[in-house]
């Protein structure tokens, strides 16, 4: 494959060396579990965590005389992310072995594809950032490819001194391989776009994108080269688990090469792993003689082919996809591309913001879901999905800010004791008394009595206006905030008068 | 083309297949008496000639997604050599 | 009482419908006959005699309900190839050491299911991979056959020989067998039987140990060409396991045994005249060709230009899928495992004790073939000159010939530890240089006994049909039959 360059270098990601700046070239191959049942050749369940060898077929286990049968849905939610990718689908491709021993690879290959995979190239464009202005930087990163192969069973090295473990569970589940062009430049930028895929991912519904469980896992190749000069040597990083790690590993990777060359060394090709504990990516020791994997078609399976009617049919029933959403909340609700963008984020966000946002207030609601939804469940470090607060809740309790039933003072309020207690927010406001006062008569009495009280600072705050404030503070907390602050403002103001 | 001696040593660890040095020279020559009754077919023009991919050209079946299979962890290690709470067991891998 | 174990399936089931005879008696027979024999012939590497036993006694039940299989009560043997549920199943391999698989082969389910009886496990070339039948763990088969006055051991051809011998010898009604490049019709010509090799995808492959998938198919070996036509309707089917079978009903092929070959259009193709072929086989093939002009059948001489090249493909494609197909024992999940220090010792002393010297040879050939910088010029040329081979079938078929009549093998049976087959793999190669161009083109392969050499072994006939068109292929086996008669070998054993 020949490499283009598509982007131009940017000081901004630039790293500094001893010897001057260096910029890091980024490529990611994302394995991605496939959402189904069953797994790609066998028609044993795709479930986590089960007990061990549990679920596996005599085809997962590689019994003598064993053959894969594809799973239909396999192949459609390969085609459907290729479609959220906007690639070019492949009518035909073909399955391959990928030859290698490995005893959690129990059929001593791999059935993958090779040279001709179910998706070709595409695109994603990744929203980076946001910076310290609350900016988001657009790039666009190439698909190169994406195919379906076999996960590979697990073995496990610390249960005995001198033996592994081996499970086969996982081994024949399906993966998603989705190899990016090598077009990221920083690790912010390879955080990003794994994390806009992982988003696209779930919004299609076809990986559940669970980097703790194994169900989604990233190959990083990182290689450092002098600004806009020629491509280094690139490592591939292994099966790195989190977003986060991925970002730790891309710099400590490209510190230790950078790091080497500036001594006068030169990088090998090869393959590492990242140690999290040590925030460090170390040379895998097992290195197999020279891989020659000896790929040729499976002559288990067929080619694999569907037509034109298929693809558009999937293509037609193609959920929206965060971008498209994200440009129609700005569109519809005037949102700004900040707001819009933090909502698209995660699917169930979206979701919960446009049921929020249902005939009411866009604004006002993705404000109320940003900032006070997202900020308790970022407090609580709990996701959307374990949100003590439902959209039909908050919506409640937006309809009452805009029936003046309450302030939005009262409604922070409101919303902490649904956060802790639940209930409906009309019988809470009803039950505890949180109605606002709008009752002139009544706040005007209020108001008069503060102003008995502190005749003093009556005298003082005709002379400077911007006193008023205070008072209006005191008749609020004398109402236990229930009064109307504009009605307050205005009878204060009146009653010192100024303007 | 014919193989050297370090082609059938490299060949027979790609096959995992243990081969003492003096099984070596056997093995060379019949790789290489194999090799060059096969050596004739180069000489065929297959110049926009596809490869054979399916023997009988037919529509790939599939299967429907769901979970027809497994809960037989017993039955899986049964043939085992070594196993442990159904667990197979090798040698320790290191990484 | 008379000799159960002289009947044929057709002429047992017959007596077993009427019940003349029981399956019990005529498995008791088939038992008795193995005890005597296999000593000797070597066919079985394992007899079961009490799931024999349990099945004969269901079998004469069901007769007596009337609810009887097409293969009710019929003893058979199978090829240690196919899995067979808590029964030995090793491809006679030492590799596959001890293991009884929890599950059954579509194919043998299938016969199963229609009835038929399990007499044991077959003999074969050590994971198909021979012609000889000597590269068996459990050591070489002996052909019932011998040479008119001579007391030497002959080979009954591979890798089905156990398969071959057995039905030859009468040490079973009919047998299961595989054929890959030739191993059901090289053995069936080196024993006088009769072994049908479908079209490919018309047997499941599912439970059958693979030895190179896109060639693989299994068929049966039988005493005439009436009960191999029976025996394959059984075993045949489509099935959801295996993407390669297809879905296509079965016929009736014993409807197709007596049938007319008057007006079919038999070719000839001359390319499978070659340099130093035996005049006793030439002589074969004219009386072949003989017998069905005389019974009506057009002759006409067809090229089928590519034919030399079959053989090189073949041993290019076959040991490249073996090698993958090979790669699961790796002493982890089942079979034999010898230690090591390491886990990739651990691999390379299992395989290296556990597999023989031909299966080991095809393995390294197959990786190099496939290897980085070698794949265009071996497989991917191999898969391409595959192509024109099957290309020069469907141009002769298009030309509306039905089926084509060659020599079954370039020579009768040799000799158990034949010197020059020793010294020479390419020489051994050469037993199927008529039958694996069948393979590689996926089509149905028959091989009939049509005469005996100078020297008193029998010689086969092959006649190629055309895709799913095993009836043609039935009728005129029958028609050779007819008029060559049956061979059976002088017991000596």
């Amino acid at each position: 494959m020949t490499i283009v360059d598509t982007r131009d270098p940017n000081p901004k990601s630039f790293i500094p060396g001893a010897t001057g700046d260096w910029e890091i070239i980024i490529g990611m191959e994302v394995h991605a579990q496939v959402l189904s049942d069953s797994k790609l050749f066998s028609g044993a369940s795709t479930d986590f965590g089960a007990e061990a060898n549990s679920h596996v077929s005599l085809v997962d286990a590689a019994m003598p005389g064993m053959l894969p049968v594809i799973n239909e849905e396999c192949v459609r939610q390969a085609v459907r992310t290729g479609l959220g990718l906007k690639a070019q689908i492949n009518k035909r491709s073909v399955f391959d072995r990928k030859n290698y021993f490995y005893p959690d690879l129990p059929q001593g290959y791999q059935i993958s594809q090779f040279k001709d995979p179910i998706v070709g190239e595409g695109t994603v464009t990744v929203s980076v950032g946001p910076n310290n202005q609350g900016e988001f930087e657009d790039i666009e990163v190439g698909i190169e490819r994406l195919h379906l192969e076999q996960d590979a069973g697990k073995s496990m090295h610390d249960q005995h001194p001198s033996m592994s473990f081996v499970d086969l569970n996982r081994s024949g589940v399906a993966l998603m391989e989705i190899v990016s062009k090598p077009d990221m430049r920083s690790a912010d930028e390879a955080k990003a776009y794994l994390t806009k895929l992982r988003t696209i991912l779930r919004y299609l519904g076809t990986c559940n994108g669970n980097m703790d469980e194994g169900s989604m896992r990233a190959d990083v190749n990182v290689s450092v080269r002098r600004p806009g000069g020629p491509f280094g040597t690139r490592c591939e990083i292994k099966n790195v688990n989190s977003i986060r790690f991925v970002g730790q590993a891309i710099e400590s990777e490209a510190r230790r090469q950078i790091a080497l060359i500036e001594d006068g060394g030169m990088v090998e090709q090869e393959t590492r792993l990242f140690d999290p504990s040590k925030g460090e990516t170390r040379a895998m020791r097992n290195k197999e003689d020279a891989h020659d994997y000896r790929y040729f078609p499976d002559p288990d399976l067929l080619p694999l082919e569907f037509d034109q009617a298929y693809i558009d049919a999937l293509l037609s029933e193609l959920p929206e996809l965060p971008d498209d959403k994200k440009n129609r909340f700005i569109e519809e609700g005037g949102l700004s591309t900040y707001d819009a963008s933090i909502l698209v984020s995660e699917k169930a966000i979206a979701d919960f913001y446009e049921e929020v946002a249902k005939g009411r207030d866009a604004k006002q609601a993705a404000n109320w879901v940003i900032n006070d939804l997202l900020g308790a469940l970022n407090k609580d470090g709990k996701s959307i999905e374990e949100t003590p607060v439902s959209a039909a809740q908050l919506g409640a309790i937006l309809d009452l800010i805009r029936e003046g039933t309450i302030s939005g003072k009262i409604a922070k309020d409101l919303f902490e004791i649904v956060w802790n207690e639940g209930g409906d927010p009309k019988r809470i406001v009803e039950d505890r008394g949180m109605k606002q006062v709008t009752d002139t008569g009544a706040i005007e009495k209020a108001v008069d009595d503060v102003m008995a009280a502190n005749s003093d600072k009556v005298e003082q705050a005709k002379a400077k206006p911007s006193m008023a404030g205070w008072f209006v503070g005191q008749v609020m907390k004398a109402t236990g905030g229930k009064a109307n602050p504009q009605a307050v403002n205005a009878l204060v103001k009146d009653k010192l008068g100024v303007e | 083309m014919s193989v050297d001696a370090d082609t059938v040593r490299r060949v027979a660890k790609l096959s995992r297949i243990a081969l003492s040095d003096e099984d070596v020279p056997a093995m060379q020559e019949e790789l290489n008496a194999i090799l060059g009754f096969v050596e004739q077919l180069s000489e065929v023009d297959v110049s926009s000639v596809e490869p054979m991919t399916s023997v009988t050209p037919m529509e790939m079946k599939k299967r429907k997604d769901g979970v027809t299979d497994g809960d037989k962890a017993a039955d899986i290690v049964a043939n085992a050599p070594v196993s442990e709470d159904n667990f197979f067991m090798v040698p320790k891998v290191v990484e | 009482m008379t000799d159960l174990t002289g009947l044929t399936i057709a002429e047992a089931r017959d007596k077993l419908t009427k019940k003349e005879i029981s399956s019990i008696e005529l498995t008791d027979a088939y038992l008795g006959a193995i005890d005597h024999a296999n000593g000797t012939l070597n066919a079985y590497v394992a007899v079961t005699p009490d799931k024999a036993r349990a099945m004969a006694k269901a079998s004469d039940e069901k007769i007596g309900k009337g609810e009887a299989g097409a293969l009710e009560g019929i003893p058979l043997g199978i090829k240690d190839l196919f899995s067979t549920e808590g029964v030995h199943t090793q491809a006679a391999s030492h590799i596959l050491d001890g293991f009884e698989p929890r599950y059954e082969s579509t194919v043998t389910a299938n016969l199963w299911a229609d009835g038929a009886v399990m007499l044991g496990k077959l003999n074969m070339d050590e994971f198909a991979m021979g012609s000889s039948n000597e590269t068996s763990y459990y050591g070489p088969v002996k052909n019932p056959w011998r040479k008119a006055g001579s007391n030497a051991d002959m080979v009954p051809g591979g890798s089905s020989g156990g398969s071959a011998a057995a039905v030859a010898a009468h040490l079973c009604a009919g047998a299961t067998a595989t054929d890959t490049g030739g191993s059901i019709r090289q053995p069936a010509a080196l024993t006088g039987t009769v072994g049908i090799k479908p079209t490919y995808g018309r047997c499941s492959r599912w439970g059958i140990v693979a030895f190179a998938s896109s060639l693989d198919q299994a068929g049966p070996i039988a005493r005439d060409v009436r009960d191999s036509a029976i025996l394959l309707k059984s075993m045949a089917s489509s099935d959801a396991k295996d993407t390669t079978s297809v879905d296509r009903e079965v016929p009736d092929y014993e409807a197709a045994v007596g049938r007319s070959v008057r007006g079919l259009k038999i070719g000839i193709p001359k390319e499978y005249r070659m340099d130093g072929m035996p005049e006793e086989i030439e002589t074969l093939w004219q009386q072949g060709i003989a017998w069905l002009k005389d019974a009506g059948a057009e002759i006409v001489d067809v090229s089928l230009p590519h034919t030399k090249y079959a053989l090189p493909a073949y041993y290019i494609v076959a040991p490249a899928e073996a090698s993958s197909n090979l790669a699961r024992y790796d002493g982890v999940r089942y079979g034999l495992r010898v230690p090591g220090g390491n886990i990739a010792e651990m691999y390379e002393n299992t395989r290296a004790a556990g597999f023989g010297r031909e299966v080991k040879r095809r393995i390294m050939i197959g990786t190099y073939v496939l290897s980085a910088g070698y794949y265009d010029a071996y497989y991917l040329q191999a898969q391409k000159v595959r192509t024109l081979i099957k290309r020069d079938f469907e141009t002769v078929y298009a030309d509306g010939v039905d089926a084509l009549l060659t020599p079954a093998t370039p020579s009768a049976a040799f000799g158990i530890g034949d010197q020059d087959m020793a010294a020479d793999p390419v020489k051994m190669y050469l037993n199927d240089i008529f039958t694996v161009t069948v393979n590689m083109a996926g089509l149905p392969g028959i091989a009939v006994p049509a005469g005996l050499s100078a020297a008193g072994l029998p010689l086969g006939l092959q006649l190629i049909g055309r895709p799913f068109d095993e009836e043609t292929l039935f009728a005129a086996g029958a028609v050779i039959e007819q008029a060559a008669g049956r061979f059976r070998p002088d017991k000596w054993w």
